[in-house]
């Protein structure tokens, strides 16, 4: 069965390793000039990250979708249900080699581009940080995952789509939405965050203000945590209020006008004296690994649920 | 004692609200080439993909060669298939085509493999989409035989056949079989394409066994009597009427009977295994009390 899938894939295989080696040529070749903050540079940085995202989608529905679908559509599942091979293995191994490729190929790619992009993010071009949405997909495990994800997200909609067609459309639009979701409702849930309440740096502030008519305090400061990945960061009273009272006098001209902070040392001093605290909730940039590992291992466990959910439906629920 | 390749017992098939097989029962014997005849919708394509596991029963129960179908890899490789429009990979080689076969199936006998392949004349290195139907058809007969089944189910292989390659796709599938002496069952709408290769005959009609049993028996116990206008039933007992014509004068019957008719009064010739078998496939027909029996297996 192993041999028969290798030969079924065999094609989508080379595809993949000349793709990989056009990736190998074009990262060495401007490897040198990688660190440059300009053009051809900028924009090579900018395709690596697209490219990490596009590849495990592409990988969903040109590798996963079609194939179970196809043999479904085609009739060829009689056939190769019909030869001396369980339908458990067939889908097992089927499904085992095309995700461990899969795997594979995304790895290599991640590998290669996270080391050309190394001394870029560092300098952090984007204005994100390393746990940032944006870049944090794009890195080290994350696309192993998410295409070994892919994989079996595709062979599951297939199976139960039995199109090519319909299982590609309906594959990319879960698997984008997926791509969506997990930065935005399930990343920040994976580590609960650490809490600091520290008295408030009167440098920190970058804004003071007072609301109209009620004429009650606002206080924003900057958080200095480098690496940080800040979910919250407010400003309370020494008994953790975030209504921090009326605004003193030294901070208010005319009617209600926001004044930068420090431009009056009287406002700043009239702060001073609430003793406000800053609240600061977030994902030190220590725990990057952390973060990269559970959700990978996440990925891999959604593959290996859906994996098991092809097995059972197709030996037991398809024939029905 | 004879036993049966495939015996089936209230087997029913649903697709969501139709039935595609109804409360089947039947019992096909070993070692016969088996015609399973019955008209579009009668259910033989729902009862082949239910003895190869390909389909699980809705009610009843089905056993091949004494098993469940497709229960284990050896009971998958005890019965060979070949599906209806014989589906092949279309961008494999044929050659591809016998290297999976040797892969998946342990009993695979890879010299009668290439041997027929090369008395086909298909070119392994083609790949199968390109093929005709009938060298797909023929493709796929060899991956079954190959396999070296007891068994071998053949859904509508020559529906999509054109006369020529109808008969030659009969030609080696006898050969086959007559060599290896293995069980066949074919499906067709048309008792036609099956004549010359069948040995015993089971006609389905709405998913019931409307007369199963060896050609010859069928052939010999059955006959046409025409002579002046009369009742059916004023019959000796033991002639049962499969079908009547009447005209104003005259009276066609087709009669089955053990016995030999001495009635001076009728004209007695042979029936046509066509004949007999559009006799049973019509509605008229279909009067339980003059059902036959299912003969044989026992």
């Amino acid at each position: 069965m192993i041999r028969l899938s290798w030969l079924q894939f065999r094609a989508q295989a080379v595809t993949a390793a000349a793709a990989l080696a056009a990736a190998v040529v074009v990262l060495a070749v401007s490897a040198p000039h990688r660190a440059l903050d300009a053009g051809a540079s900028h924009r090579l940085y900018m395709a690596g990250i697209v490219v990490l995202y596009l590849t495990p989608a592409i990988i969903g529905i040109f590798w996963g979708a079609p194939l179970i679908s196809r043999e479904l559509e085609t009739g060829t599942f009689r056939l190769a249900w019909t030869q001396s091979v369980s339908r458990t293995r067939w889908v097992a191994v089927k499904l085992g080699l095309t995700g461990l490729a899969s795997m594979a190929a995304a790895g290599l790619l991640s590998l290669m581009v996270t080391w050309w992009c190394s001394s870029t993010d560092q300098r952090n071009p984007l204005g994100g940080y390393r746990l940032s949405a944006l870049l944090f997909g794009a890195r080290d495990l994350i696309p192993i995952g998410s295409a070994a994800f892919a994989v079996a997200l595709g062979a599951t909609i297939g199976l139960l789509a039995r199109r090519v067609v319909p299982a590609i459309a309906i594959t990319l639009a879960i698997f984008v939405a997926v791509q969506v979701a997990v930065p935005l409702w399930v990343r920040p849930h994976l580590i609960s965050p650490v809490r600091t309440v520290v008295p408030l740096n009167l440098s920190a502030i970058n804004a003071v203000g007072s609301s109209f008519p009620e004429n009650s305090l606002g206080v924003g400061a900057t958080v200095n945590i480098p690496g940080a990945w800040v979910y919250s960061n407010q400003v309370t009273t020494p008994g953790g209020s975030t209504s921090l009272g009326p605004a003193p006098r030294a901070c208010i001209s005319g009617a209600t006008k926001v004044l930068p902070a420090g431009q009056t040392s009287a406002c700043n001093a009239a702060i001073g004296r609430l003793h406000l605290r800053q609240v600061v909730i977030y994902q030190p940039g220590s725990r990057y690994w952390a973060f990269q590992w559970s959700e990978t291992a996440i990925f891999l466990a959604l593959a290996l649920l859906l994996t098991g959910f092809c097995i059972w439906w197709t030996s037991r629920r398809l024939s029905r | 004692m004879m036993t049966a390749v495939i015996e089936a017992s209230g087997l029913g098939k649903q697709y969501r609200r139709t039935w595609a097989l109804r409360d089947c029962t039947l019992a096909i014997p070993e070692g016969r080439v088996v015609g399973l005849v019955g008209p579009n919708g009668a259910g033989k394509t729902t009862l082949l993909q239910l003895a190869t596991g390909l389909l699980t029963p809705t009610r009843g129960t089905i056993s091949v060669l004494g098993e469940p179908p497709a229960v284990s890899p050896a009971q998958l490789a005890r019965v060979g298939f070949v599906a209806q429009d014989t589906p092949v990979y279309a961008r494999m080689r044929v050659a591809d085509h016998l290297r999976l076969g040797a892969w998946l199936n342990r009993g695979w006998d890879d010299e009668l493999a290439q041997r027929r392949i090369g008395q086909l004349g298909l070119d392994p290195k083609q790949r199968a989409g390109s093929l005709s139907g009938g060298q797909r058809a023929q493709l796929a007969l060899t991956l079954a035989l190959a396999k070296r089944p007891e068994l071998l189910l053949l859904d509508e292989p020559v529906a999509s056949l054109d006369p020529l390659a109808r008969r030659e796709f009969l030609r080696s599938l006898m050969e086959a079989v007559a060599e290896h002496g293995t069980s066949v069952v074919l499906s067709s709408h048309l008792v036609a394409d099956l004549e010359r290769v069948c040995d015993y005959l089971v006609v389905l009609v709405a998913s019931r066994v409307r007369i199963a049993g060896e050609v010859t028996t069928l052939l010999a116990s059955h006959h046409r009597l025409s002579g002046p206008r009369r009742d059916p039933g004023t019959l000796p007992a033991g002639q049962d009427v499969i079908e009547e014509s009447h005209t104003d004068k005259q009276t066609v019957l087709l009669v089955r009977t053990d016995q030999p008719v001495h009635d001076p009064a009728w004209a007695v010739t042979p029936v046509s295994l066509e004949d007999l078998v559009i006799a049973y496939m019509s509605p008229a027909s279909d009067i339980p009390a003059r059902r036959p029996q299912l003969g044989v297996v026992s």
